[in-house]
């Protein structure tokens, strides 16, 4: 089996695995990282939302061998005590309901916001519509990129 | 003022104390079990069980009080909202609180129903009673340390003070109190005095959710695993002949495959590995019957309900007479389809079955009755089996059923091995308990422009309506009233569906009233005030809804709504209804763009009771309200001989963000307990976008979801 070297929030991880493997399962199942999560698996729901070299992709689309050299970050990656602006703003908002989908949309809105420094109500909208949250806690997340955008400019 | 409680039960047989090894104390107490999806909401809280139901309160020598929380998660705020109950009443600060799961295999967390809108109805007594028994032994040590009496001592935020201003903090007399004897008569807190109640409590394990800890049965993960991906009948009503596994075994990191019944487990090194083999099997399937078909049902279910097979669940006065007699009779069918859950977290369970024990760890909400049929499935002691629950990614009803842990068991015990069964979207979909497809027949006999008449006829796959829903508006304020039920049994598995019944009734009926107004011309909103007033005063003890409640929350949502008195271009629709012991009135702000109604705003007025924790109440309403509207709009799922016509969300069309309604919520001031939140917001959600979209539109929709009928309405003309 094929071995890869990966660079997931600015450290460097081998694994074992096949070349098709998605990054979403090489996360989750062998680097221990379960805060991606695992939804639809055909990039349509948005939970396993990662950034490669900071933009938003879906890691449940990409397969492992083409995520070489790459800067890969995950939830695990925006801070370890809740102090990312994104965090900050998703925690101030109370936006969780089950919350199963919330790393995801948090992945999304930091690189939206990264893009957008001062992202109208249809901005927000437009770039979160890729994100689905089952439990419907659209108003809040809506909310949410809005104060971390303001937080982050 | 305080409340005199005086026990109907000895308070000593359900809560006990222990000293713990280290200091501090522990309270362990029974509760209650929390209601089963076939059981009837509770009429009266004195008929609940306080058998199965355990928690417990440490309370650490520095004070620290950890509450160990009564309810997994499932979205529903529970496990803030409850503790929040007992810590209101031990009066102590909600920063000196930590509220935690139970530990790891401890049985006494595995004999509760992580309920659904009904937990903190049921909790709001005990729970509080629970806080408060341990605030008085507190006092009595304290008291008993002085020398004083305990009714001269009061409590304030963690501190016992006495009438010469002595304090205590509560952890400096845990070791005295863990010796006394548990008080029998205890005082609840007035709800003036509320300090953490009402208040907005953020969610206690935000900070994990955001920084992505291992919460949720999907995380879950223990050394020698295997994942099991399962392939199963493709279609309701198919058997398996045989398979061919052979270039399965060929898959690298693939390390068994397991048949049981009709379905077939891959067993892997990692999920995607399982996903693989699962794919790579090649099986033969059968069936023994005709296969079914939505268009089948269909006809089916319009059979029935022009058929005189039926139940009658409710009879008032003489239908028959009454459309005999009447001038006019109005008359419509309302149709829906089946309904997947789509928790967005894919059904899981793990699983170790070994000779001496079962245990099993997921995402449940009912843990107690899924050990039981684990137990019977594999001719084990129930003693034997353990359920430890973890956070659920959403639920919905779904996970009330144990299908996918008695998979998991089965496989784990034939394999000899601890084993996850990890659904895929499509797994989960297509192996779902949904919501049954209903049709409903409404009519109306008007005489002299009165409703004399109102007969409800529903036709249902696998089930009908149960408990009191028969008994909901406008029971009692229609002289000859007649509710009428009849089902037909399919192989497609059904289940409770956020709501159930009332989540697609209430479309219904809401609907119907607006075309009733038309029909008499008489104001929408009069029409319901209305009805109500002629339930006012009602002895009928199976109304439970109250008439002035409901009344009150349709005069709010008016005045808050700006009803009728709207922008240009912005129209409005109206719904209101009660369920699960709440009561709730929803205008719709719909405009057209395109051609195709958008719905802007929902205006929501909830009596729940008190409020316990208004922001994560909040989020609950719009949360179900956003639930409703866009399974109203867009939720569509159809059988082709027995197989479910979507799979994923590339074709199954949930609501996204660009399409979600602003909602804002409006609360009724109230000293009356908590009433569900999880559930009532969402069934009137749809008839109030629905009569919106006749205000924009002109056009009249009977059937879900919206988006499909409007486009065939207009191609029609
Ligand atoms: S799991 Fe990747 S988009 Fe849904
Ligand atoms: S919070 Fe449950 S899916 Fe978004």
């Amino acid at each position: 089996m094929p071995v890869y070297n990966l660079k997931v929030n600015g450290q460097s991880h081998t694994v074992e695995v096949d070349q098709d493997t998605p990054l979403l399962w090489v996360l989750r199942d062998h680097l221990d990282m379960v805060g991606t999560k695992f939804g639809c698996g055909i990039g349509q729901c948005g939970a396993c939302t990662i950034h490669l070299d900071g933009s938003a992709t879906r890691s449940c689309l990409l397969q492992v061998s083409m995520v070489k050299n790459m800067e890969i970050t995950t939830i695990e990656g925006l801070s370890e005590d809740a102090s990312h602006p994104v965090q900050q703003a998703w925690k101030e908002v109370d936006v969780p309901q089950c919350g199963y989908c919330q790393a995801g949309q948090m992945m999304s809105a930091v690189a939206f916001i990264k893009q957008n420094k001062n992202p109208n109500k249809i901005e927000i909208r437009n770039a979160m519509s890729g994100n689905i949250c089952r439990c419907a806690a659209y108003n809040r997340i809506e909310k949410a990129v809005e104060v971390a955008a303001s937080k982050m400019s | 003022m305080k409340k005199n409680i005086s026990p109907s039960f000895s308070r000593r047989s359900f809560i006990k104390t222990s000293a713990l090894v280290g200091g501090g104390m522990l309270i362990g107490f029974n509760l209650f079990q929390a209601c089963k999806p076939e059981t009837v909401p509770p009429v009266d809280i004195s008929q609940l069980n306080f058998n199965d139901f355990n928690a417990f309160i440490k309370i650490a020598d520095n004070g620290m009080v950890t509450i160990f929380s009564p309810n997994p998660e499932i979205g529903q705020g529970v496990k803030t909202s409850m503790p929040m109950l007992i810590a209101e009443e031990l009066d102590v600060s909600w920063n000196n609180v930590i509220v935690a799961q139970g530990a790891l295999d401890t049985k006494n967390f595995t004999r509760q129903v992580a309920g659904g809108s009904q937990s903190l109805r049921q909790g709001w007594e005990p729970l509080r009673q629970t806080g408060a028994t341990a605030r008085q032994m507190l006092i009595n040590a304290a008291a008993n340390k002085w020398g004083v009496s305990a009714s001269e001592c009061k409590t304030e935020n963690g501190v016992i003070i006495n009438s010469n201003g002595d304090k205590l903090g509560y952890g400096e007399v845990v070791k005295e109190a863990v010796t006394l004897p548990i008080p029998e008569k205890i005082v609840l807190k007035n709800p003036k005095e509320f300090k953490i109640i009402g208040k907005d409590i953020p969610n206690v394990d935000i900070d994990k959710i955001i920084t992505g800890k291992s919460l949720y049965g999907m995380d879950y993960k223990e050394e020698m695993m295997l994942y099991a991906s399962v392939l199963r009948p493709p279609a309701f009503g198919k058997k398996l002949i045989d398979f061919d596994d052979t270039s399965v075994k060929a898959i690298s990191g693939v390390k068994d495959v397991v048949k049981f019944g009709d379905k077939i487990a891959v067993l892997a090194k990692d999920t995607w590995t399982a996903m693989k083999g699962k794919k790579a099997l090649k099986a033969n399937w059968t069936s023994d019957s005709k296969l079914e078909n939505t268009e089948d049902h269909d006809k089916i279910l319009i059979n029935l309900l022009n058929g005189q097979e039926f139940n009658t669940l409710r009879a008032d006065g003489d239908v028959k007479k009454a459309f005999a007699e009447a001038d006019q009779v109005i008359e419509r069918i309302y149709e829906s389809p089946f309904l997947p859950h789509n928790c967005m977290e894919p059904m899981n369970f793990f699983a170790d079955v070994t000779a001496e024990k079962v245990r099993l760890v997921g995402p449940i909400q009912t843990p107690a009755g899924t050990a039981r049929r684990v137990a019977q499935l594999l001719g084990r002691d129930p003693d034997s089996v353990s359920v430890e629950m973890t956070r659920m990614g959403g639920g919905f009803g779904r996970r009330l059923y144990g299908d996918f842990a008695l998979e998991a068991a089965e496989i784990s015990s034939i394999a000899k091995a601890p084993v996850k069964v990890v659904y895929s979207r499509e797994d989960d979909m297509s192996a779902g308990i949904y919501r049954p497809a209903i049709k409903y027949k409404i009519s109306a006999a008007i005489k002299e422009g009165e409703i004399t008449g109102y007969h409800l006829k529903e036709a249902s796959i696998n089930s009908n309506m149960y408990g009191l829903i028969p008994n909901f508006f406008p029971a009692g304020a229609i002289k000859n009233y007649q509710v009428d039920v009849a089902s037909y049994q399919s192989e497609i598995t059904t289940g409770a569906w956020r709501a159930p019944y009332t989540n697609f009734l209430s479309f219904a009926e809401q609907s119907f009233f607006d075309e009733l107004a038309e029909l008499i011309e008489v104001d929408c909103i009069q029409l319901r005030l209305d009805l109500l007033q002629k339930v006012k005063g009602t002895t009928d003890e199976k109304i439970q809804y109250s008439p002035e409640r409901l009344e009150n929350v349709i005069k709010v949502a008016v005045d808050k709504s700006g009803w009728k008195n709207t922008k240009e271009g912005v129209y409005q629709g109206f719904s209101a209804y009660y369920c699960h012991n709440t009561h709730v009135a929803e205008v719709a702000d719909v405009i057209v763009e395109d051609d195709m109604p958008v719905v802007k705003k929902i205006t929501c007025v909830v009596d729940c009771g008190i409020v316990v924790n208004p922001l994560g109440a909040k989020n609950q309403i719009e949360g179900g309200i956003i639930d409703g509207v866009g399974h109203a709009m867009y939720g569509d799922f159809s059988f082709t001989d027995g197989e479910p016509q979507d799979k994923n969300f590339d074709t199954y069309r949930l609501i996204r963000i660009n399409e979600t309604p602003i909602v804002e919520t409006h609360f009724i001031e109230s000293n009356i307990a908590p009433t569900g939140l999880g559930e009532p917001t969402l069934p009137p959600a749809g008839a109030a976008v629905a009569n919106a979209i006749k205000a924009s539109k002109g056009i009249r929709l009977y059937k879900q979801p919206f988006i499909k009928h409007i486009k065939a309405k207009e191609l029609l003309g």
